[in-house]
């Protein structure tokens, strides 16, 4: 009876609720069924875990989950493990972001004006990126081991206990390895706010006297500030994201705890201790301060557009 | 090597603008780059070919004639490569299949066709690749794991990687710069919208396909912390995943344990690094960075 009814209602209506090509929703559905599932659903069921008593049950067991409040929150955060997981990330993050910025933005304007080797250099800087971790994870093991490659090269300047297990150093060694892995990617996000850069604007700069140096501050650095605050974001971002690379560099986050990331700790306690609810809490605790990080960022380097 | 003669006008004037001092200092730093990025991958080589592990500078240029692949046959008796690497194919395989399919659909969708929610819809595309994974995996490993009862199971892997947003945004900009007249006039002629996609709009954006095939399969195949919490068995692993295990635990027990592990690197980092040299005209700047912030 329904459908009789709307069918006879529909003329009435504006013609066409879904717009002029209601197929476009059909081809998209599969997608937001996708993003609904694998993104939507679990954000919001993710705030609820942290907020109830959430515990491992059989598959299809009843289980009684109450509400908790804070409880889950304060067990994270009166945690000391989590509470240095947090400044390492920090430690991490004051390293790589700058750094990131730096040589990716002097090398890809480098590489925007080169026309020898062309190919080969931008297959150099990117193949780090496109590499798994896991790989690469080898090699520096390798190379950053007591006995291995670098120390060799620094002789007596090679600190001890060596780089990854040693406090002070293997949270840098970690922040020094992932620069290098995602370089390749801010390179080309770079590159790409290269030729949006007018012509123009380094041939007045040029008229004026400016050298090369001065250009790259004047012309350069202002006029890819976009790129800027998405490399700030992203890099933001993947590092808050880390656990691989204290997981196989620094056997799980050593030593004491001293290259531990947030998101270790989380799969520690979430799914070795079958905590899943703090793992939750502390996985909001992280997103929201990236987001305050993230603010920073955008109100400093990001001007009024 | 390009010779003076074939630079363009441009190329050239900004050549005799610029002095030779800072043409050489651009060279260093880019040939300095170029070094720091490409010898872990040259190292990561002659140790796997190594018999015993030489930490030393002048190991780094080894004797050809005492190279050997037992640390290839060493690695494999841990772990099977063979079995990694299928896993690792049918992870990535199940991944682009399911972003080409429904990429390309909504790509087009959001491109060429007006409907209800496309502003949303794009919108979301580019939120989504923003959102941290370390909020989702406790709640995804909830819901897939336990709930659907995925775990060590191909499905449970491919799922949460299943259309990648990114690709969906390079798609959605190069169907725009299609006329929209092509289409008008196949509309009128009657021909309906699958059939426009497949022989029209396809066709035309080949180099987009080729560019987020390279783009997607990097994901799945060097992902690690995904595979590596919901499979425990190693018969369905993908390689990054049994290769980690190696060498977070059993390496220390093995002859060479180096030797070993960059074997089993080369092995994993071989494919990606191939297929990347071949097709890195592709890997273009300016449509992957459209794709990350629209």
């Amino acid at each position: 009876m329904d459908t009789a009814t709307a069918a006879v209602r529909a003329p009435r209506r504006k013609a066409r609720p879904l717009g002029r090509n209601p197929l476009g929703l059909l081809f998209s559905a599969p997608y937001l069924v996708f993003v609904l599932l694998v993104f939507a659903y679990p954000l919001v069921y993710s705030f609820w875990i942290a907020f109830h008593d959430f515990f491992f049950a059989a598959p299809g067991a009843q289980v009684d989950r109450p509400f908790v409040g804070i409880d889950n929150f304060v067990t994270a955060l009166t945690d000391p493990a989590v509470i240095r997981s947090f400044g390492n990330v920090g430690i991490f993050l004051l390293i790589n972001v700058p750094l990131t910025v730096v040589l990716s933005l002097v090398l890809a304007t480098a590489l925007n004006r080169v026309t020898r080797f062309r190919t080969f250099l931008r297959v150099s800087y990117y193949v780090p990126y496109v590499t798994a971790s896991v790989a690469v994870v080898g090699v520096w093991l390798f190379l950053f081991n007591g006995g291995g490659l670098v120390n060799q090269v620094l002789g007596p300047l090679a600190p001890d206990p060596s780089w990854l297990i040693s406090e002070t150093w293997a949270m840098p060694t970690i922040a020094i390895f992932v620069t290098w892995k995602q370089l390749g990617f801010y390179i080309l996000l770079y590159l790409a706010a290269l030729q949006g850069v007018p012509k123009e604007l380094y041939e007045s700069a040029s008229t004026d006297g400016a050298g090369a140096v001065r250009s790259f501050f004047s012309v350069t650095v202002p006029g890819v500030r976009p790129a800027t605050v998405l490399v700030l974001l992203v890099s933001t971002v993947t590092g808050a994201n880390l656990f691989t690379e204290p997981y196989l560099l620094t056997g799980g986050g050593g030593p004491n705890g001293a290259s531990a990331s947030p998101v270790l700790i989380m799969y520690q306690r979430g799914l070795q201790q079958g905590q899943p609810d703090v793992a939750a809490a502390i996985g909001v605790v992280l997103v929201a301060l990236v987001l305050a990080v993230a603010y920073l960022q955008n109100r400093f380097a990001g001007g009024r557009d | 090597m390009r010779s003076k003669s074939r630079m363009s006008p441009a190329d050239a004037l900004s050549e005799t603008r610029m002095s030779r001092g800072q043409a050489t200092l651009r060279a260093a730093v880019l040939a300095a780059g170029a070094l720091v990025f490409l010898f872990p991958f040259y190292y990561m080589l002659i140790g796997s070919l190594q018999a015993e592990p030489d930490p030393t500078v002048a190991g780094a240029f080894p004797n050809p004639a005492n190279l050997t692949l037992d640390n290839y046959t060493a690695i494999n008796e841990r772990i099977s490569l063979l079995t990694g690497l299928v896993n690792s194919g049918i992870f990535t395989g199940g991944v682009l299949l399911g972003t080409l399919v429904f990429g390309l659909l909504a790509g087009y969708a959001l491109a060429q066709l007006q409907w209800r929610g496309r502003g949303v819809t794009f919108a979301l595309a580019l939120l989504v690749q923003v959102v941290p994974f370390q909020l989702l995996m406790i709640p995804l490993y909830v819901l897939i794991a336990r709930d659907y009862g995925l775990s060590d199971n191909y499905l449970g892997m491919i799922l949460p990687f299943f259309i990648n947003s990114t690709a969906v945004v390079i798609f959605r900009q190069y169907f725009l710069q299609l006329p929209k007249e092509l289409f008008e006039a196949a509309r009128i002629d009657g021909a309906n919208e699958l059939v426009l996609l497949w022989r029209i709009a396809i066709p035309l954006v080949r180099p987009a396909l080729i560019t987020v095939v390279l783009l997607t399969f990097i994901g799945p195949w060097n992902e690690f912390l995904w595979p590596f919490l919901v499979t425990k068995d190693a018969a369905l692993q993908p390689l990054a995943v049994s290769l980690a295990n190696y060498i977070s635990t059993v390496a220390a027990s093995a002859a060479n344990p180096f030797g070993a592990t960059l074997a089993g690197a080369v092995v994993l980092a071989a494919p990606v690094v191939v297929l990347f040299i071949v097709f890195q005209r592709y890997f273009i700047s300016t449509d992957i960075g459209s794709g990350v912030k629209g």
